[in-house]
């Protein structure tokens, strides 16, 4: 078998996490991972790093120490500004080389992703993508990933023996972010490395950005699948009512009734909305492992069989084309009502 | 400039509402489920045959599965595909991201000149996305993902890669050779031509490669070569839910449905 960049011998006791930044702060994904990993290393005596590559993005170090890091390494540079896979990975390569952590782990987004994929070849080194659970086994110093197969409820437990990095990628919405109830203080580290323009062989040309949409962060959810029928402006407006977003199955988003940021479930967000009202979705496990961590679910759908059922709090039968209107016609009597003159 | 050459990367995975899981074994059941090609890969066979219909060259499959992929990939050649290359050995099997990326790599290798690979965004078995950067790795060949357009321009050997991205969408441009992935349902996969049906049955356009036939380091192929191990299969936990109904007309469901919100939300 082909030996990873260091093997498990060499590793130091650490747990890095890939930092992703958005804004002035940090992406959801990456506290997230953060506070995951903050419980597996204080429960097996390891350490936690952030690893913050960009450029300007300082601010964010004292976040990650917010969320439980040991300590932040930042490589900030004009040129990893923007994400490139080529940067980012020639960045990551050389300080992981530098400090061996026995685990690596990445959000499962667009650039995780990328990243990741790439890395993982570099380093020689195995990769578990959006895994649903983490373990650490402490004893033998390694993790165990869980993953979802395909169509079905089962959870396949992966590891690796030999190979270091452990890398593995992690969806969205999966962990529970968890701020440090002490105010915590961590070590910065910024060591140089240079990035020789010719590695950057992607460029981008032109980028429109408008409002992101991000369900995973919406308290109060409003999918709908093939029985909405493509009309989601009337989910919309009741999602609106409720001050949550309104997302879809895949087939409304192939049929280009919905953008794709909404689509939840295997293929697209995991969210663990406080309430979700589900409509004219019958039910397969493919979407409802994207909802099945919301507090409540309310189920509306005109086939009283449809499997949907056994995963709700509250089930109707009856048709969302009938019902969905009237409720928001009464949610907006209820608001006027409410209002004092 | 010579004409562009290129490889669609695709897979036969079974439908995945058909796959069944056997609680005696806790193991996947395939028995039932009919195979077909991943979706995605189509969305990858189509962008390609696109840019050969506008610019000449020539499209071929390349895929690593056991022989009863072959049937399924045959498809390709009558909807405009020249050649399937098939790397179908017992010692490629059980091969995780890293042997796969590699053992697809040598493949590509060995078919030689080629300058644009697609893939598609993800197998609709494994759905994690992460063959596309592996295989542009093992190349150190540049790569775009998830683009839902390409446009060519033949004598710059260049690429833009137009794809959606949070909030908005971006246009990549790198050079070739490179490696792309394409936007699942990001187009509508052509019909068999009529006029080439007759290709999918042609014995000379499929070839089939074993470990001897490509250069692989035998230690970096199949089980042997990946770092991975499934450890353990479980059930997956379900939370327990109330199923509680709200019935009556449907003015007293609603009703029903404002009180429960007003408390809920």
């Amino acid at each position: 078998m082909v030996a990873s960049l260091y093997s498990k011998e060499s590793e130091k006791k650490d747990i890095c996490i890939f930092l992703e930044h958005r804004g002035a702060g940090l992406a959801p994904v990456s506290l997230e991972l953060l506070s995951k990993g903050r419980e597996l290393a204080s429960h097996a005596g390891w350490t936690l790093t952030g690893l913050l590559l960009g450029y300007q993005v300082a601010g964010a170090a004292s976040e990650a120490f917010d969320y439980g890091a040991d300590r932040v390494i930042l490589i900030d540079n004009p040129k990893l500004e923007l994400f490139t896979v080529d940067a980012y990975t020639h960045v990551a390569y050389q300080i992981i080389d530098v400090y061996r952590p026995g685990i690596f782990l990445l959000g499962a987004t667009m650039d995780g992703r990328d990243l990741a994929g790439r890395l993982a070849v570099r380093l020689r080194t195995g990769l578990n993508a959006d895994c649903t659970g983490l373990q650490l086994d402490v004893e033998e110093g390694r993790l165990v990933c869980e993953v979802s197969g395909f169509g079905g409820g089962i959870l396949a437990l992966i590891e690796m023996e030999k190979h270091r990095p452990q890398m593995a990628t992690v969806r969205p919405g999966v962990f529970l972010p968890s701020k440090m109830s002490a105010v915590k203080s961590g070590q910065l580290i910024r060591p140089e490395i240079e990035i020789p323009d010719e590695i950057i062989r992607t460029r981008v040309v032109e980028r429109v950005i408008g409002e992101g949409v991000d369900l995973t962060q919406a308290p109060v959810l409003v999918a709908g699948g093939r029985g909405v029928e493509g009309n989601f402006e009337m989910l919309n407006d009741l999602a609106q009512l409720l001050d949550g977003d309104y997302g879809a199955t895949r087939p409304p988003v192939d049929d280009g009734f919905v953008e794709r940021e909404r689509q939840i479930g295997q293929t697209g967000v995991v969210c663990r909305p406080n309430l979700v009202i589900v409509c004219g979705i019958s039910g397969a496990f493919h979407f409802v492992v994207g909802i099945q961590e919301a507090e409540t679910i309310i189920a509306i759908n005109s086939d009283r069989d449809a499997p949907i059922f056994e995963y709700a709090d509250y089930c109707i039968v009856g048709d969302v084309h009938e019902i969905i209107p009237l409720l928001i016609k009464a949610l907006r009597e209820d608001r006027v009502a409410e209002r004092p003159a | 400039m010579p004409d562009i050459r290129i490889v669609v990367c695709m897979k036969v995975t079974p439908k995945p509402e058909e796959v069944g899981v056997d609680y005696s074994t806790n193991l996947l059941d395939r028995a039932n489920a009919r195979s077909e090609i991943n979706p995605p890969d189509m969305n990858a066979l189509e962008l390609a045959l696109s840019l050969k219909d506008i610019h000449g060259g020539r499209v071929d499959i390349l895929s690593m599965g056991p022989p009863f992929f072959e049937p399924f990939l045959r498809v390709g050649l009558a909807m405009g595909a020249e050649r399937i290359f098939l790397l179908s050995d017992p010692a490629f099997g059980g091969a995780d991201t890293l042997a796969t990326t590699y053992t697809l790599a040598r493949g590509i290798d060995h078919i030689g000149g080629v300058d644009l690979v697609l893939c598609g965004e993800e197998s609709s078995d494994g759905a994690t996305g992460q063959v596309p950067p592996g295989l542009a790795e093992w190349l150190s060949w540049n790569q775009i993902t998830l683009v839902d357009r390409i446009v060519l321009d033949k004598d710059k050997h260049l690429i833009n890669g137009r794809r959606e991205v949070p909030g908005g969408v971006e246009v990549l441009q790198t050079s070739l050779p490179a490696v792309v992935s394409v936007k699942t349902a990001s187009n509508e996969p052509r019909f068999m031509n009529y006029r080439i049906k007759e290709r999918v049955f042609s014995e000379d356009l499929v070839t089939i490669w074993g470990e001897s036939d490509i250069e692989v380091e035998k230690t970096m192929i199949g089980l042997t070569g990946s770092p991975t191990m499934v450890s353990g299969l479980a059930q997956a936990p379900s939370r327990e839910r109330r199923q509680e109904y709200l019935t009556g007309t449907v003015e007293q469901i609603t009703q029903g449905l404002v009180a429960l919100l007003n408390e809920l939300v």
